[in-house]
């Protein structure tokens, strides 16, 4: 569990998380990147969707 | 240790998880590598990367990425020229006529009064597509030359690619289209997508409904066609059931998601893609 940096809401981190993943808080819906910290995951503001993005 | 696969992404989607998994359950030496954390010494010996598996969800991170590991004698899936060939709609269409396989008429124009006059000829409505893009963006139905103008106007403002106007019929099909998933020889599994909200766009990332399509012997020969006109091994065929022409490939992703497809018809696509990927090295 950690904090929204935006909203301050709880955002719960799954136990399967993995660094890069993006996920979104569920109360302002700011989407953040994992990114590997001193003790677990930080959050840091994740790309919006960029113009090239796809499959 | 040895690497034996290196799924290569730049953002961590269900996909990439399920790859991951794929790899520990057949105890493969697998690593996730960011490419945002990647710098290719170009002149150099390659790491040991194993075979790399291309997940960037970024076109220009994928292209390039693949063409600086591909010189570097990594073999990577897909290999630059899918990139290349399925990440533009024209490549693509122009391939699949090259192949023989039934593909939506279009048509390109290289200015706004070039492509109002291929739509006077050819008639309304048509589809106007970037022929670098994905997701359904950008892609306009355009209903009447009042919609043309306005939506050709706008694009001559925009990045060159989007000058580059690629018309396509719009085709009379049911309120659906298919994804077909190709993993080397076979169509592993394949999906009806529904545009879910009144939308004549069917994609999944635009709020479309998946359902299990069972395939063809008809469906399997065009897909592994397609696939091979793009010279690819791991990609997602799109088809329209066309009333009048029979099923016709719009599209083929290079970096395809299956999420839908494996929640919806229950085929384990990572495990299949992993399988696939450690058969190139034997």
């Amino acid at each position: 569990m950690t904090n929204c940096p935006e909203c301050d809401a709880n955002i719960s981190i799954p136990r399967d998380a993995l660094e890069g993943e993006i996920i979104t808080c569920p109360d302002c819906g700011a989407s953040f990147e994992l990114a590997k910290g001193a003790d677990g995951f930080d959050l840091k503001p994740a790309q919006t969707v960029g113009e090239d993005w796809g499959q | 240790m040895t690497n034996e696969i290196t799924v290569l992404y730049d953002t961590i989607r269900w996909e990439e998880k399920a790859l991951l998994e794929a790899g520990k359950k057949k105890n493969t030496n697998l690593q996730m590598l960011d490419c945002k954390k990647l710098s290719l010494d170009l002149d150099k010996k390659p790491d040991d990367y194993g075979i790399v598996l291309q997940r960037c969800v970024s076109y220009y991170r994928n292209l390039h990425s693949t063409a600086g590991l591909e010189g570097m004698g990594v073999n990577v899936v897909n290999c630059l020229n899918t990139g290349i060939f399925a990440g533009n709609k024209l490549f693509t269409h122009m391939l699949l006529k090259k192949h023989g396989i039934a593909t939506p008429f279009a048509t390109v124009s290289f200015s706004k009064d070039a492509a109002l006059e291929t739509l006077e000829k050819h008639g309304y409505p048509q589809v106007i597509k970037p022929t670098v893009g994905s997701w359904g963006r950008m892609v306009s139905k355009i209903n009447d030359r009042d919609s043309a103008e306005g939506i050709i106007e706008s694009r001559e403002k925009m990045y060159p690619i989007y000058q580059i106007h690629y018309l396509e019929e719009f085709v009379q099909r049911p309120p659906r289209d298919i994804r077909a998933i190709v993993v080397g020889d076979k169509v592993v599994a394949a999906i009806y997508r529904s545009s879910g909200n009144g939308s004549w766009k069917t994609n999944m990332a635009l709020g479309g409904v998946a359902e299990e399509c069972k395939v063809s012997n008809e469906m399997e020969d065009i897909c592994i066609k397609a696939k091979d006109a793009v010279q690819g091994q791991i990609v997602g065929v799109d088809l329209m059931e066309s009333k009048d022409k029979g099923l016709l490939v719009h599209e083929i992703n290079n970096t395809t998601e299956y999420k839908n497809t494996v929640r919806v018809c229950g085929v384990d696509i990572p495990s299949l893609m992993i399988d696939h990927v450690l058969n190139l090295s034997k």
